[in-house]
């Protein structure tokens, strides 16, 4: 009924993102398997998709900032999953990363370097077994520089590097690659942010379009998807131009 | 930001916060001297409202464990009702008690302490709470049921979020077979035929009646009531017995924007109050039929924001009790004076209780209760007073889920428990109360 898929693996599923893809394929059922920093934190989450979808679930525990950058979490899942999900990501405070290094770092760390050598070690195995859907997480905010945001919006835009190279590498394996780039969403992440309604999606909608994407294989997708041609636009505003915009 | 009850009156402009996990709780209440719990904002008036801070439950919405043989649910207190049933309905398990609309939070039926269709049957849903775990002003948690922290447990159940916040609850469902109701329609004349309806029908477990409002003089009080029980499976008639349990069929209408308030005018609730008791009357006639559960507990929810329908100024919506001695008496009186202001009630609802509950501040008690909204407008005012005076004066009380304008003399002579409750909230919660609302606040609670 969901074309093979049996087993998936959210990573971050602790945040809002997360949780409303974790459910989300559980609904298209799933076995999940559910990976977060915290795991008194993640114990709350795999109780409440128990009891709402009576599916199996199993908790694994990953922190992209550990020494190993969390792909230990590979030996701990059993199966490989047929689909993994990577949410993880940290917005930061831009003005905090620009005076202080160490905090720059961690967001970098957390949205570039932690999720793409995930995403690399699971297409290792993936590529070896020959088939299984990566999905990534990403962010409009890695199509352009912007003054207010540069060091999320450049890690998230090494992200999308990594995951349009991986793609093109595992074309030919069977494994397939999906880059999300949501706009807006109203999350723990937002909180409290004004953000315009017609351009801000909830979780519920990026999982949903992320379980399409499953489906039927996409590349690259805009939640909503108004952000397509609006980043086609603003990727066409010359820089000296931008420049002066991009304090907004 | 504005926030106003599903009344849209009062509106004020509070700081919202949401609550994610427990853990942040005892931050929020040290940034803050008083604060609210708010859950899905469906009581109408100002009870979940606190300029300083109103706690959104909404992403407190987590599941924590059920058990599928005594069908015993421990949630957050910020999951929805339509979340359970969309949860566990399909497996064949019905909240114990259901209010009008689905679109309140558990947080939110424990703190009122609601009541359903059932409730001659059954009692408040806070009847079927087992436990609930509570946060204090000091943030510490408490484990509060019959036998522990009893008392806590009994000013909580009503206690409209003045004893603390709500974290979880547990509570037990029922077996249902069906998705369905056998529904059967009653027309009464008047409100002694309607009120012998009402006991003529203490068998069938749910049970109200909808009261022509303009009806006067030989035709005072005359209604449709309706009244139903879960069908069982061999019942279903063959073209629902393939899927008993069955979703509720889609399509909701929508009220687009505001109303003019003009469109409620005498002429046009009148006539929609005619012809609601004319097509009762056919129905009738047409005897028992299966009604999806859905439409038959909350046939408002179909429309999407009817709120609206009120105009911009909102609306308030007089909830009563009267003791089962008084109620012919004073129904009537209530009735005569609404109908006699012209300020004409859209939508009228009479319904008889069983005995009061546990619940220190809870609504309930044995006789009638009647519900009525009016716009707010001009005239309001004065009626809603006139209205409460004849609730006095027969014993009754109002309902505080409902109520934005109430004068605090007249809720603490229609609450005889409230004193216990402020010695029990005080006790638990210290003075000056940390848990505050614009309804305490209106009235010195
Ligand atoms: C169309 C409609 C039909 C209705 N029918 C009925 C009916 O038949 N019977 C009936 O009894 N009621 C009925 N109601 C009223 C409604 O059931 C109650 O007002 C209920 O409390 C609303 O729940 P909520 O989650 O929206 O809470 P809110 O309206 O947000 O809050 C209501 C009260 O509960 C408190 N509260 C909410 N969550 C918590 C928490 N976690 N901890 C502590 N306190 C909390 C708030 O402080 C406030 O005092 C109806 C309302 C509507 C709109
Ligand atoms: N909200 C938006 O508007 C928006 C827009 C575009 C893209 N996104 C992206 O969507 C994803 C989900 O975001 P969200 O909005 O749901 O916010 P979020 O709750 O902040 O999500 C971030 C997730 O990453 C996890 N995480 C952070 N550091 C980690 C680490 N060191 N190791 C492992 N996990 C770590 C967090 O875990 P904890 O739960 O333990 O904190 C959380 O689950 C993020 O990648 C974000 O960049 C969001």
């Amino acid at each position: 009924m969901n074309g093979g898929i049996e087993t998936a693996l959210v990573i971050g599923a602790t945040s809002d993102i997360g949780r409303a893809i974790a459910h989300a394929l559980a609904e298209d059922g799933c076995v999940l398997q559910l990976a977060a920093r915290d795991p008194a934190r993640l114990e709350r989450e795999t109780r409440d998709l128990r009891v709402r979808t009576r599916g199996a679930v199993t908790a694994h525990r990953c922190d992209v900032l550990d020494e190993d950058g969390g792909v230990s979490l590979l030996d701990t899942l059993d199966p490989l999953p047929d689909v993994a999900v990577c949410v993880v990501g940290r917005l930061g405070d831009q003005a905090k990363s620009q005076r202080d290094g160490a905090a720059a770092e961690r967001v970098m760390r957390t949205n570039y370097v932690g999720p793409a050598l995930l995403m690399g070690a699971l297409a290792e195995r993936f590529e070896r077994r020959g088939g299984g859907v990566l999905v990534g997480i990403s962010s409009v905010a890695g199509e352009r520089g912007r003054a207010s945001n540069y060091v999320y919006g450049s890690a998230k835009a090494g992200f999308t590097a990594f995951l349009s190279g991986l793609r093109g590498r595992l074309a030919a394996s069977g494994a397939h690659v999906v880059t999300v780039k949501p706009g807006f969403v109203r999350t723990r992440m937002t909180d409290g942010m004004d953000l315009p309604a017609r351009l801000t999606a909830t979780p519920e909608e990026v999982a949903a379009a992320v379980v399409a994407a499953i489906h039927r294989p996409r590349d690259v997708i805009y939640v909503r998807r108004v952000w397509r041609p609006i980043m086609f636009v603003l990727r066409a505003v010359p820089e000296r131009v931008f420049k002066r915009m991009s304090r907004l | 930001m504005m926030l106003a009850g599903w009344g849209r009156y009062p509106a004020l402009d509070c700081r919202l916060e949401r609550l994610r996990r427990r853990e942040d709780l005892s931050g929020l209440l040290h940034r803050s001297t008083t604060l609210i719990a708010r859950g899905n904002g469906r009581s109408y008036g100002d009870a979940a409202l606190n300029p300083e801070l109103t706690l959104s439950m909404r992403a407190m919405d987590r599941m924590r464990a059920f058990d599928a043989v005594t069908g015993r649910l421990d949630c957050e207190a910020g999951v929805l009702l339509a979340d359970l049933l969309e949860t566990f309905v399909p497996r064949g398990w019905f909240p114990p008690v259901v209010p009008g609309t689905r679109l309140v939070t558990v947080g939110g039926m424990i703190a009122a302490d609601v009541h359903g269709k059932n409730h001659h049957r059954d009692g408040t849903f806070g009847a079927h709470v087992e436990s609930l775990t509570l946060a204090g002003a000091d943030g510490a948690i408490r484990e509060c049921s019959r036998e522990e922290n009893a008392d806590l447990f009994r000013a909580t159940l009503g206690g409209m979020g003045l004893t603390g916040v709500i974290l979880s609850a547990r509570f037990r469902l029922r077996p249902v077979e069906t998705a369905f109701v056998m529904a059967e329609t009653r027309a009464a004349r008047d409100l002694d035929e309607t009120m012998a309806l009402f006991e003529a029908s203490r068998d069938w477990p749910h049970s109200v009646a909808w009261i022509d409002c303009l009806a006067r003089g030989a035709g005072l009080g005359r209604a449709v009531m309706t009244r139903g029980a879960f069908m069982e499976r061999g019942a279903l008639p063959p073209g629902l017995a393939s899927n008993p349990l069955r979703p509720a069929p889609a399509g909701k209408l929508r009220v687009p924007a505001d109303a003019p308030s003009a469109l409620l005018n005498r002429v046009s609730i009148g006539l929609f109050n005619a012809l609601c008791y004319r097509r009762g009357r056919r129905r009738a006639r047409a005897g028992a039929r299966p009604i999806h559960f859905d439409r038959f507990f909350f046939p408002l929810d179909r429309i999407e924001a009817w709120n609206r329908l009120y105009g911009r100024r909102g609306f308030v919506q007089y909830q009563c009790v009267l003791p089962k001695g008084d109620s012919a008496a004073g129904v009537a009186a209530l009735l005569e004076r609404a109908a006699a202001s012209g300020q004409g009630s859209f939508l009228g609802v009479l319904k008889l209780f069983g005995p009061a509950g546990e619940g220190l501040m809870s609504f309930p008690m044995e006789g009638y209760t009647l519900a009525l909204d009016f716009p707010v407008r001009s005239g309001a005012a004065a009626l809603l007073d006139g209205l409460d005076e004849i609730t006095h004066r027969h014993g009754g009380r109002v309902y505080l889920a409902k109520d934005a304008r109430c004068a605090p003399e007249r809720l603490r002579e229609g609450y005889p428990r409230l004193g216990a409750f402020e010695a029990v909230r005080d006790e638990a919660v210290g003075a000056p109360p940390r848990f505050a609302s614009e309804l305490s606040r209106r009235l010195a609670l």
